[in-house]
Parts: structure tokens; C-alpha cells; sequence
């Protein structure tokens, strides 16, 4: 091989080194949180979804309130009223206003969604958690109760319970966590089993820290993120179940309704008043959209592997 | 493989012992009888038909008359309808039932599937976002909604198909899309991820550097290992399609088990609700084992045993 270019000392030139330079930071630093919140701010579906839910537990919260209708007096003169500026939603059967009922279910559902998933969080975390940390004979155990309780099929269970319970909000809640704490606590389980060997968790436990301080101080924050994510998805689940049960007429009792029972006392009526369905149907789809776009979202922001 | 196949089994035998002892209690601990809300109804009577029907023995007797019965597959009579038995009414429901549950089944494999491959094709094109549009619609749609607005465009606006009733094909079609709505947008989204993955692999470059066309690339290479994991969904997907048709039947008006089933929770008909319920939990519980079977022969990688869980 031949080469033509003369290499002389003169072309070469150190290059001072800056020891500095080597440690500047280019990015603003970020802790995970900061970062993940940073990313979530850039998706503009998922923050849309976030102030769409925002804006309907606001609305949940005071319009039943406010509204000089209420979601009980009926008014058999006025019943299958079209959308009028007197009921923006109109009636239903039994001339009760749709609108406050609308908001009614609301309130309900987002209880039932957001109570759920905070139950199955709190068993789940406890749970998984233990088992995970001590490992052995008693993860051997606690996971094999869990695999049996998995596999008993979940809407069947619930609505067993819900044949033979009280009908009410606090059944439902009962009845949706009773197998549903199950996914959190795996997750949980799987992530601390994952973490427990690292050193930090060496070094915390060589400075004298108990497996209490080890399990909630150290290894949960460090499983968050997978939490987070199942518990943002666990709440369109509830709600939909919730649903799902109040559309077979195993829901909250009357006069109190959720979308679901709205939604089936408005089916057989689609025909002629068709508000009846349209009004709670486009309710819970839209809730359940934004849910479930926000849960997404949050996936994405919390995973490091789509860090731009 | 064999120790754990047993292991399975024997966890198998003992969820199910839990659901026929938790429906069997469950169901007694409510208060009145199957024929308290006959009324008038001279005592006389009401003893004999409840030493018919051996409900006037102790409940611990009862209980292992239940299970022994549940054995030999005879889950008793049914208290609402007296002339036929539980088992009566699964035979008459259950092929309603699976027919409508196969054909969504089918809509729902294709029709994810489809969408899946496309959106992950076209990664970040308007196709990707329509099919992930549709995807998570599919998600946040309950079906009964579905099937309701179904019901109001295609029948009563435009009378294309039959708005309810099971006669004719004709008939089947609107309940299968309304019940194969949500399993077809979990298929979709789960295909989609799997594909994007596999596609950034190196044997996939390798494919192409070989100078195979795209075609051969994705249904030979890409599609075959990415729809490995879509067969664990096979499970839960069974469980979806059940439950869907509680309310996909009573919107139609499909004589299936489904529809049955929430009738006898209206009437609360309790022997008809324990034999589905325990005939339900057997076909999911069995279907899942099936799954984690099958996946293992067409995925050679993964060895079932106790070793490679952790």
C-alpha cells in the first residue's frame, strides 16, 4: 500500500486536557420524577387526558351541587324530555333530570375506579413486597396462594360476591379488589426480587438498616414506576367493571345511578329516546379514553428506554 | 416439564376445589330459601320440596352431596324453571355461546393481527396512528355501548343487518364485531409492540442484506416470531370473549349461556348460577393450562419448569 502523505511532527498538536470539561454535566440534571414528568409534559394526548380528568372530577364534585335539579325528584309530567335549556340532558322515565344523574355517575364511577386501585395498591405493595424481600419458603407460599386465587376467573368471583352482597358502592369496591390486588402484588414481587441483590441495597443493609427501612425506603421508591403504570391502568379497569356489573343490574341501587345502570335503563328506550344511552355511553367512553391515554402516557414518560 | 405439568394440575384441581366451596357458601349464606318468594305456599309443601330437593339436610351434608354431584358433572335443578336441569341449561345455552364466542374469536385473531402488522410497518406513518385509533377505542368503548350503537346504525338507521334474535348468519354478525371489539385492540396493540421489537433485530437485517423482498421479510421472519406472545393472550382472551357475551347475548337476544346466566342473577336463581359459574371456571381454567402448553411447543426456547421461572 502506498501512501503519499508525508506525516511530519508538525501536523500533530496536544491537546490540553481539561480535567473539568470531562465532568461538565451538558444536560440539566434531572431526577427520575423531574425527568418523567418532563416527558409526560411533551405528550400532548396524554396531558389532554390529564386536564379532560381534572376537569370531570371538578365537574363531579360540584355540579351535582350546584345544579338547581337533583338527581332523585321525579317528575312523571315531564318524563323522555328531549335536551331542552331547562335539562341540558334532558329527562329519563321517570322525568328525572339526566344531567345531574349524568354527573351522579360520574362521582361513582371515579370512586370506584380510584378506590379500587388504591386498595389493590396498598394489598398488592404489602404483599408483593414481603415476598419478594424474604424470598424462600415464604415467597414459595404467598405466591402460590396468589397463583391459586389467580386463577379463579376475576368477573366471576365478582359477580358472585355481588349476587350475595348488599348492593352499594363499598360492595363494589370489595367485591373489584378481593382478586385484583393480585397483578400489583406480582409486579411488585418481580421488581423487588430484581432489586435486592444490588449493592445499594448491600450497602443499606451493612449500614444497619432493618428489612422494614430496606423494603419501604429503599426497594419500593425504586419500583415505582412499574406501580405507577399499573395502577393507572388499573383505574379504567375498575371503572369498567363497575360498569360492566351496574349494566347487569348488580350495581349501586337505585335512585343513586352510575353510567352503567344509566346505560342499561336508557337501552330498550334507544329507539325513540335515544339521549337516554347517548348521554351516560359517551361518558364512560370518553372517561375511559382518557384513562386509558394518560396510562399510556405514563408508561412511555417512566420508561428509560424512550428517553430522548 | 412432567413434574411441573403435575404441579399445574394439581393447582388447577385446587382452584377449582376453592371456587365450587366459595360459590357453595356464598350462595347458602343468604338469607331465605330458593322458595320463600312463593307465596302462600301451605308448609306441607314447602317441606316436601325442600326434602326434594335436600335442601332440609344439615349444610355440611349438603355440601358433600354438592361436590359428589359436581363430580359425576350433575349440578342439579333449577330452581326457577321447574322442569329443566342446570346441566339442561348449559347443553341448550353453551353452543349458542361458543358459536358466537369462535366467530368473534376468529374476527378478533384477524382483525388484530392485521391491524398489528400495519401500524408496526408503518411505524409513525398515519397508518401506525389510525390502527392505534382504532386500537384504543376498541379499548375504552365498553361493548355493551358498542353493541348499542351498533344496534341503532346498522339496524334501525339503516337496516342492513338484523337488529336481534338468532337465526340466521345474518344474525351472528352484528353480535361477533361487538363482542370481538376489545380482544381485537389488545391483539392489535400487542402485536404491534412485538413487531416494532423484532423488526429492529439483527437477523432481520441480515434478511434484508441477504436482498429477500419485504413480503418474505415480514410473514417468514418478522410476523412469525412476533406473534409468540400474542398465544399467551389466548387465555385471557377466552376469558374476555365469556364474559362479553353476559351483555353481547342480552342486548341481541342470543339464547346463549351468557344470557342465562345474568337471568338467573335477576332471578336469583342460585343452582343456575353455582353450575355456571363452576362450568365457566372449568373451561378458563383449563383453557389456560392449554395455553401455557401450546406455547411451550411452538416456542422451543422457553422450558416450563420450576428452574427458569425466576
Amino acid at each position: 500500500m502506498q501512501n503519499n502523505i508525508q506525516l511530519t511532527k508538525e501536523l500533530f498538536e496536544p491537546i490540553s486536557v481539561d480535567l473539568r470539561q470531562a465532568e461538565e454535566i451538558k444536560r440539566p440534571s434531572l431526577s427520575f420524577w423531574a425527568d418523567a414528568w418532563r416527558r409526560l409534559k411533551m405528550n400532548k394526548v396524554a396531558m389532554a387526558s390529564l386536564i379532560f380528568i381534572i376537569v370531570l372530577l371538578l365537574c363531579a364534585i360540584f355540579i351535582p351541587i350546584l345544579s338547581s335539579n337533583d338527581y332523585f325528584t321525579t317528575d312523571l309530567a315531564g318524563k323522555n324530555k328531549k335536551p331542552s335549556a331547562e335539562h341540558w340532558f334532558g329527562t329519563d322515565d321517570l322525568g328525572r333530570d339526566m344531567f345531574v344523574r349524568v354527573w351522579y355517575g360520574a362521582r361513582i364511577s371515579l370512586e370506584v375506579g380510584i378506590a379500587a386501585a388504591i386498595v389493590d395498591l396498598i394489598i398488592g405493595i404489602i404483599w408483593g413486597g414481603i415476598a419478594g424481600f424474604y424470598g424462600g419458603k415464604v415467597d414459595e407460599v404467598m405466591m402460590r396462594i396468589a397463583d391459586i386465587l389467580f386463577a379463579v376467573p376475576y368477573l366471576l368471583v365478582v359477580i358472585l360476591l355481588m349476587v350475595v352482597m348488599p348492593p352499594g358502592v363499598g360492595t363494589i369496591i370489595i367485591a373489584l379488589t378481593i382478586t385484583g390486588w393480585i397483578g400489583m402484588a406480582r409486579i411488585v414481587r418481580g421488581q423487588i426480587l430484581q432489586l435486592k441483590s444490588q449493592e445499594f441495597v448491600l450497602a443499606a443493609r451493612s449500614l444497619g438498616a432493618d428489612s422494614k427501612r430496606l423494603i419501604f425506603k429503599h426497594l419500593i421508591p425504586n419500583t415505582l414506576g412499574p406501580i405507577i403504570v399499573t395502577l393507572s391502568l388499573t383505574i379504567p379497569s375498575a371503572i369498567f367493571a363497575e360498569s360492566f356489573l351496574s349494566f347487569i343490574g348488580l350495581g349501586v341501587a337505585a335512585p343513586i345511578a352510575s353510567w352503567g345502570t344509566m346505560s342499561n335503563e336508557g337501552l330498550p328506550a334507544m329507539k325513540y329516546y335515544p339521549w337516554r344511552l347517548m348521554f351516560p355511553a359517551i361518558f364512560i367512553s370518553i372517561t375511559m379514553l382518557a384513562f386509558n391515554l394518560l396510562g399510556d402516557g405514563i408508561r412511555d414518560a417512566v420508561d428509560p428506554r424512550l428517553r430522548k | 416439564m412432567i413434574r411441573y405439568l403435575g404441579k399445574r394440575i394439581l393447582f388447577m384441581i385446587i382452584s377449582l376445589f376453592l371456587i365450587i366451596t366459595v360459590t357453595f357458601f356464598l350462595m347458602h349464606s343468604i338469607p331465605g330459601g330458593p322458595f320463600t318468594s312463593e307465596k302462600n305456599v301451605p308448609d306441607e309443601i314447602k317441606k316436601s320440596l325442600e326434602a326434594y330437593y335436600g335442601i332440609d339436610k344439615p349444610i355440611g351434608e349438603q355440601y358433600v352431596d354438592y361436590l359428589k354431584r359436581v363430580i359425576t358433572w350433575d349440578l342439579g335443578p333449577s330452581f326457577s324453571e321447574k322442569s329443566s336441569t342446570v346441566n339442561d341449561v348449559i347443553n341448550r345455552g353453551f353452543p349458542v355461546s361458543a358459536h358466537l364466542g369462535l366467530q368473534a374469536i376468529a374476527i378478533a385473531i384477524t382483525g388484530g393481527i392485521t391491524l398489528g402488522v400495519i401500524a408496526a410497518l408503518r411505524h409513525n406513518k398515519w397508518q401506525d396512528y389510525s390502527a392505534m385509533v382504532i386500537a384504543v377505542l376498541g379499548l375504552s368503548v365498553p361493548s355493551f355501548i358498542l353493541a348499542a350503537f351498533y344496534q341503532y346504525f346498522f339496524a334501525i338507521k339503516w337496516g342492513l343487518f338484523p337488529i336481534a334474535k338468532w337465526e340466521t348468519f345474518e344474525h351472528t354478525v352484528l353480535p361477533s364485531f361487538a363482542l370481538s371489539a376489545l380482544p381485537m385492540a389488545f391483539i392489535a396493540r400487542l402485536t404491534r409492540s412485538n413487531m416494532i421489537e423484532v423488526l429492529a433485530q439483527d437477523y432481520i437485517k441480515t434478511a434484508k442484506a441477504k436482498g429477500l423482498n419485504t413480503i418474505v421479510i415480514t410473514v417468514k421472519h418478522a410476523v412469525r416470531n412476533a406473534l409468540l406472545p400474542v398465544i399467551t393472550y389466548l387465555g385471557p382472551l377466552t376469558a374476555g370473549i365469556l364474559t362479553g357475551t353476559f351483555v353481547i347475548e342480552r342486548i341481541f337476544g342470543v339464547p346463549g349461556l351468557g344470557r342465562e346466566f345474568v337471568l338467573s342473577i335477576t332471578n336469583r336463581d342460585y343452582t343456575v348460577i353455582m353450575g355456571t359459574t363452576v362450568f365457566y371456571s372449568i373451561i378458563l381454567i383449563v383453557m389456560v393450562l392449554l395455553v401455557d402448553i401450546a406455547y411451550t411447543i411452538v416456542d422451543p426456547r422457553i422450558k416450563l419448569s420450576d428452574a427458569g421461572k425466576e
